[in-house]
């Protein structure tokens, strides 16, 4: 993986130092909140319902083992033990003091990682396909360019203020694991008719208040071309962007505003312009930054023993029937480890959690690990004869739920029970809805269904692509869940479908289960999934059991 | 008094720990909701916000909260200060546990 070049390790270094600084002089008296404000933001530090939130980049979502287990190290000494994993594929500490941030920085700093950019309106953490470097289907590994685009847009003088925050997400498969299609910009890696790969690049796509799925600016941009152009991008949105107000000010009503198509134009002039200021030096980087991603060695072995256990074994059966994904390499296999333990926080590992998973990745997965925007952990280089020892000690660990893609994997922000942006709790939604499916037995019948969950409007939940997404809101003083159908976050990607009016806390999980059993009822055959029984048949007969309760007791 | 003031506490968050606190009648800050000073008349809950908005080297982000008088004190009356007194419903932290001996 790519390691800090002096010129980073200085950078980082020196801005520990600058927030040291800035922490002493607010408790001092020297800088008012609102001078310190910006500064702690800039450094990822917000302050939340009950405490501090410190917000930490895991710069496309990759992690070595020392990096996981300094971040344990974080939790236990500076946290409570655990840390929570986001869809923005950072990690959030809950309970930081502000006295021990700088503290936190410089621990950060010892393993080359940082908060800088996860506030702010500025281009935040790059998120990439966590199976990058992996998947069977990738056209290319799209962390070079990710990492070419986060030195790029790290303390660019240009674009630190934004009219808003700027979000970019790169997957290099044609099959879009990154949600690409819901980010400021979204880069999609395939061919072009001479074999050569490239992007499609799609911009102001965004969930939150206006969700919009991004338009496609260009079908094919050439690898070599993709600072310039994302330069154009941002340049044309830095002129037009609403700076009056905060709620028209993300690049997608920049595009809504201005049409698709003038827009296009508007960024390829730009283009036309920057283009040749680029004299070949990024290409030279990223040639250096490639080599920093090249494969890891592939062990060659039998995996007889992994075929004999998969027939012998009926738990690691069901586990690797969910958890597993193909692997390029057709003796490996990509791992994802559930962080979503029925009736446990989604995304929330503790210190030895994350020690466990250090250790794997050591021991069985070419010291690799990854943080989905799922909120899992993906260990995405194992051995397929390594996979029965991996599995039992995820078991051990409380690691080894086989729930991967099912109705408990569940997004989920943080919600009312830490946001101070919430209108209702997110987490005991999902943590409820998991145990009600365990106890139902049901979640391996009813197969692929994702459900995600936001707290509030601004949708960290992703509740809009979700294929059921629920919604949070505070409803006259009570906590109330808007459900949505339908949403795919996929290269399908589209946005789903308001099925009516809300539901109170206490019923909001005995509506999701309606809903299920309707699937289960009206599915033509068991291989038929939830989006595809949807998108045969519409929202009509879901709503029909959604609120059917309700209309009988009307009746009654 | 007024009849259509719907009663107030002071709230924020304290500076270093970043934990909820209360205005108290006599100007210190509590951690515990029911300690804190109910306000029932407009003009002394926008003194007493200036007040505590003013002590920057102990909170942040002061604000007037809803709330009602309850049988141990002042009461919350919207979930999200009622969240506020008490902490994260998926874990035991936060005051729920960092105040249960008190
Ligand atoms: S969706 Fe709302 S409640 Fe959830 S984390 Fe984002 S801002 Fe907070």
């Amino acid at each position: 993986m790519y390691n800090y070049s002096d010129f980073d390790e200085a950078f980082v270094r020196a801005r520990v130092a600058q927030f040291t600084q800035q922490v002493e002089r607010r408790l001092d008296g020297s800088l008012t909140e609102e001078e310190f404000r910006p500064l702690r933001l800039m450094n990822g530090l917000y302050l939340q319902l009950h405490a501090y939130m410190l917000r930490i980049a895991i710069p496309y979502g990759t992690l070595n083992p020392n990096q996981m287990r300094q971040l344990a190290h974080i939790a236990t000494t500076w946290d409570k033990g655990y840390g929570h994993f986001t869809t923005r594929q950072n990690i959030q500490f809950n309970w930081p003091l502000l006295t021990d941030v700088p503290a936190i920085l410089g621990a950060l700093a010892d393993v080359e990682m940082h908060a800088i950019q996860t506030s702010g309106n500025c281009v935040r953490n790059v998120t990439a396909d966590h199976f990058a470097g992996a998947a069977a289907d990738e056209v290319e590994d799209p962390r070079p360019y990710a990492e070419l685009l986060r030195q790029w847009s790290t303390d660019h003088p240009e674009f630190q203020f934004l009219p808003r925050k700027f979000k970019i997400a790169i997957t290099g498969s044609p099959n879009d694991r990154a949600v690409t299609r819901a980010h400021d910009i979204g880069l999609r890696m395939h061919r072009n008719d001479k074999g050569e790969p490239g992007f499609e690049v799609m911009v102001g796509g965004g969930l939150g208040r206006t969700p919009m799925i991004g338009h496609t600016v260009r079908d094919f941009l050439p690898v070599a071309d993709l600072l310039p152009y994302t330069e154009a991008v941002l340049s044309v949105y830095n002129t037009l962007g609403r700076r009056d107000n905060k709620y028209k000010a993300r690049i997608k009503i920049t595009v809504h505003e201005t049409g698709a198509a003038e827009m296009t134009r508007l960024i390829e002039a730009r283009f036309a312009e920057l283009r040749p200021l680029f004299g070949g030096n990024d290409q030279v980087l990223l040639d250096y930054i490639r080599a920093a991603f090249a494969p890891p060695s592939f062990r060659n072995a039998p995996v007889d023993g992994y075929d004999a256990f998969y027939k012998a074994d009926p738990s690691f059966r069901a586990w690797a029937d969910t958890n597993l994904a193909t692997h390029r390499h057709d003796q490996y296999a990509i791992v994802t480890i559930s962080v979503k333990a029925h009736g446990e926080t989604p995304g929330d590992a503790t210190a030895d959690q994350m020690r466990v998973m250090a250790d794997l990745a050591e021991k069985f997965g070419h010291s690799d690990l990854r943080i989905s925007h799922e909120q899992n952990v993906i260990l995405p280089h194992v051995h397929k004869s390594d996979l029965p020892a991996v599995h039992a000690a995820l078991v051990q660990a409380g690691l080894g739920t086989a729930n991967v893609g099912l109705i408990s994997d569940i997004i989920a922000c943080p919600g009312m029970d830490y946001c101070a942006l919430a209108t209702a709790r997110s987490i005991p939604v999902a943590q409820k809805i998991a145990l009600r499916f365990e106890e139902l037995q049901l979640e391996h019948d009813v197969g692929p269904l994702k459900i995600k969950i936001s707290g509030c409007i601004n949708a960290c939940g992703h509740h809009h692509v979700g294929h059921i997404g629920i919604l949070g809101l505070d409803r006259a003083g009570v906590e109330n869940y808007q459900i949505t159908l339908g949403g795919d976050g996929t290269e399908t990607a589209v946005i789903g479908d308001k099925t009516g009016p809300g539901f109170a806390y206490d019923e909001i999980v005995p509506a999701i289960e309606r809903l299920v059993r309707a699937y289960l009822e009206l599915r033509s055959e068991a291989s038929e999934t939830f989006l595809q029984t949807y998108r045969r048949l519409g929202l009509e007969p879901f709503k029909a059991a959604l609120y059917v309760a309700e209309g009988e007791q009307d009746a009654a | 008094m007024s009849r259509s003031f719907t009663p107030k506490v002071v709230t924020a968050n304290d500076l270093r720990l970043g934990d909820v606190v209360y205005l108290k009648a006599d100007d210190q800050w509590t951690r515990l909701h029911t300690e804190a000073e109910l306000i029932d008349d407009e003009a002394h809950a926008q003194m007493r916000l200036l007040h505590g908005a003013a002590q920057k080297l102990l909170v942040v982000g002061a604000y007037l909260a809803d709330a009602k008088l309850g049988p141990n004190g002042p009461e919350p009356t919207h979930f999200r200060e009622e969240f506020r007194t008490r902490g994260p419903s998926n874990y035991a932290h936060g005051k729920q546990a960092d105040l249960s001996n008190v």
